[in-house]
């Protein structure tokens, strides 16, 4: 097995030391305390009980969290829905040269460079049945009543509105990507072949952006399934439980109640979940690949 | 099926210098075609003027005598393959050949029929099923070829240098095959290529363009036999055609001592500067040295090259180096030799292009 004019020198393995260092520190060290964290119950220091898998059978079995779960779900599914359709839509439509495609690159990108919690205090104020210039036009010059604070359908409207806003030019500047690499013989065969816009949009450049629009559904859909920052600010979950996501409920749980061990149960929960829409997403790649 | 006619077109990119210069041409109805020149002489430019994709700058476009300068591709009914493969390929190869039918609304089964058709005579039946995306790179352009070939009733089938991706081997066989489509449908066929071997083989009338305009249009014979121009006497032949310095006496011309033609009383007798004779190395012929011959052909023979199907034979003849092409099982000269030129084979062009109506000088040099 061993060639002899290939001698084997097993020093090589140091190389690879700094990063096993490295990602020890960074992600295994740190996951396991939280596993540590998840089989206990914890009530201050030194002063802690072993309770195995008590607390994964309490964060399933809880209704709140699992309202709150497919709350997430039902979220992330509307941003694909709206966002995605949207991101095409514009991106199709934007300027393809001159100083007007430059100019619409800058506009799109803007969203993209502010603060997510900056996003949230911007549609905090903007959207505001009182003060707000969204929500005085809203309610007194279309004479529409809408309150994100106390009305639950508007608060998940606006919500939705507002990661739309911050989130669709992300979809449009990956589609405008994509149509840009198109190369020109395609059009000129399709005009030749007499297909109208519609035939073109469907057999060319819808088949030639499916590398950038799983990139696109993939990037929206973890991040969506993960908002926090702008919900938090916006409408802090509320009212009720009405934009409560799994993520503003966990650090309820381990911020506000400082129930280490169950918010430790809780994230690994979320963890495992994010890992398995990762991995479906990854394999439906890969098959759309071959 | 349509005559295209091109009347005074001409065309600029931006603010560039005109990539055609003022084009007059006619490609007449169900001609088979070659557009020749090299890179960057404007031809796929006047190709994509013909089926629409560009507006000339000045001019117009005549089908069957209607201008068509203004109208679209779809209104041309043009058929067009391009240099790379452009298929569609979330589609079968069959779904790909039957869109440009689906698209004008051709009944199914028809377009179906029609497809089986194009795939048995390009030898791509039994691709029909497959997905366009997993085909090799040849295997992709024939489809592209295919969809150009299902329609019936176009105009014209403009081809963009379709063969640069196909094996060397294929392309004999595809050329054929594009032949006998054209037998069968009388299309109007213009072929656009830089490789002169693919233009004369395929094409019954030669078109040479060369900086944006057209250099001379005519069969295949004529190019090589008559190059109106010297461009086309180096570009069309391999290796092109000698060009040498000549004297002109009393409209006489002659070479190394010897007259060879007598030009028309057209032209002005006397020399000009950028005078030239050209003659093709095919009929430049060498014999040994032999004392009654023309002293001022006497040659030195310089590097020999075989090439496979002859030897061609560098020769200094004064300080005028030419080539000659001396086909297999002829006697392969060395050291020093005379050349034999006959008048009939040599041509006279002044300032470039060729002088119509020289006549040989006889008795003098010819070959014997």
């Amino acid at each position: 097995m061993s060639d002899p004019s290939k001698p084997h020198n097993n020093k090589a393995w140091f190389l690879v030391l700094p990063v096993v260092a490295s990602v020890a520190f960074t992600a295994i060290i740190p996951l396991v305390i939280v596993v540590n964290y998840s089989v206990q119950d914890i009530f201050g220091p030194g002063n802690r009980v072993f309770v195995g898998g008590e607390w994964f059978r309490n964060i399933l079995n809880d209704s709140s969290i699992r309202d709150s779960f497919w709350r997430t779900i039902r979220f992330s599914l509307q941003v694909l829905a709206i966002q995605i359709p949207l991101g095409i839509a514009i991106g199709l439509a934007m300027p393809k040269r001159g100083w007007r495609a430059s100019m619409a690159l800058v506009l799109m990108a803007l969203p993209l460079l502010i603060p997510f919690n900056v996003v949230g205090t911007i549609w905090q104020i903007f959207a505001r049945a009182d003060i707000g210039l969204g929500g005085y036009v809203v309610n007194d010059l279309l004479g529409i009543t809408y309150n994100y604070s106390q009305n639950p359908r508007d608060a998940w409207f606006t919500v939705l509105l507002m990661d739309t806003w911050h989130w669709t030019p992300l979809v449009a500047l990956l589609v405008y990507a994509g149509l840009r690499s198109i190369p020109d013989a395609y059009y000129r065969a399709a005009t030749i072949d007499g297909a109208r816009r519609l035939a073109i949009f469907r057999y060319i450049e819808l088949p030639r952006l499916r590398g950038v629009l799983t990139i696109a559904v993939l990037l929206r859909f973890m991040d969506s399934f993960m908002i926090y920052t702008e919900p938090f600010v916006l409408t802090g979950g509320g009212p009720g439980n009405t934009t409560n996501f799994l993520s503003i409920s966990l650090t309820k749980i381990a911020i506000g109640q400082f129930d280490l061990g169950r918010a430790a149960a809780y994230s690994l929960v979320y963890f495992f979940f994010i890992q398995l829409f990762c991995f479906i997403f990854y394999t439906a790649m890969k098959r759309q690949e071959v | 099926m349509a005559e295209i006619r091109l009347d005074g077109v001409r065309h600029r990119y931006g603010r560039s210098d005109d990539a055609l210069k003022g084009i007059d041409l006619t490609w007449e109805d169900g001609g088979a075609y070659a557009l020749l020149g090299p890179s960057g002489c404007g031809k796929t430019t006047m190709l994509n003027i013909i089926s629409g994709l560009l507006t000339p700058t000045e001019g117009r476009i005549l089908f069957d005598g209607v201008d068509v300068t203004g109208a679209s591709t779809v209104e041309r009914n043009i058929a067009q393959v391009f240099q790379f493969p452009v298929l569609y390929e979330s589609m079968t190869v069959e779904q790909n050949m039957r869109f440009p039918l689906r698209n004008r609304g051709i009944d199914k089964r028809e377009a179906q029929a029609r497809a089986e058709e194009v795939a048995e005579l390009l030898e791509i039946g039994h691709l029909l099923k497959e997905r366009a995306k997993g085909l090799s790179a040849d295997a992709k352009q024939l489809v592209s070829l295919s969809r150009a070939l299902v329609r019936r009733d176009v105009s014209a089938i403009l081809f963009d240098e379709p063969l640069t991706v196909i094996d060397p081997q294929k392309k004999w066989t595809l050329r054929q095959a594009l032949k006998r489509v054209h037998s069968e449908l009388n299309h109007t066929l213009v072929y656009v290529t830089h490789d002169q071997t693919e233009a004369l083989t395929f094409a019954d009338t030669v078109v040479v363009m060369d900086q944006g305009e057209v250099v001379q249009k005519g069969t295949p014979d004529e190019l090589f036999e008559r190059p109106a121009h010297t461009f086309v006497g180096n570009f069309i032949g391999s290796p092109g055609m000698n060009f040498i310095d000549c004297a002109v006496r009393g409209g006489v011309v002659g070479f190394g001592g010897v007259d060879l033609l007598r030009l028309p009383s057209s032209v002005s007798p006397d020399h000009e500067p950028g005078d030239v004779i050209g003659i093709r190395p095919d009929f430049v012929r060498c014999a040994p040295l032999d004392r009654s011959g023309p002293a001022g052909l006497e040659a030195e023979v310089g590097a020999v090259r075989d090439i496979g199907t002859a030897h061609l034979v560098e020769l200094l003849v004064g300080d005028a180096g030419l080539v000659a092409r001396i086909p297999p099982g002829e006697h392969v000269p060395s050291g020093r030799c005379t050349v034999l030129m006959d008048g009939d084979d040599v041509h006279f062009f002044r300032h470039g292009v060729r002088v119509e109506g020289s006549s040989s000088v006889v008795g003098t040099g010819g070959a014997r």
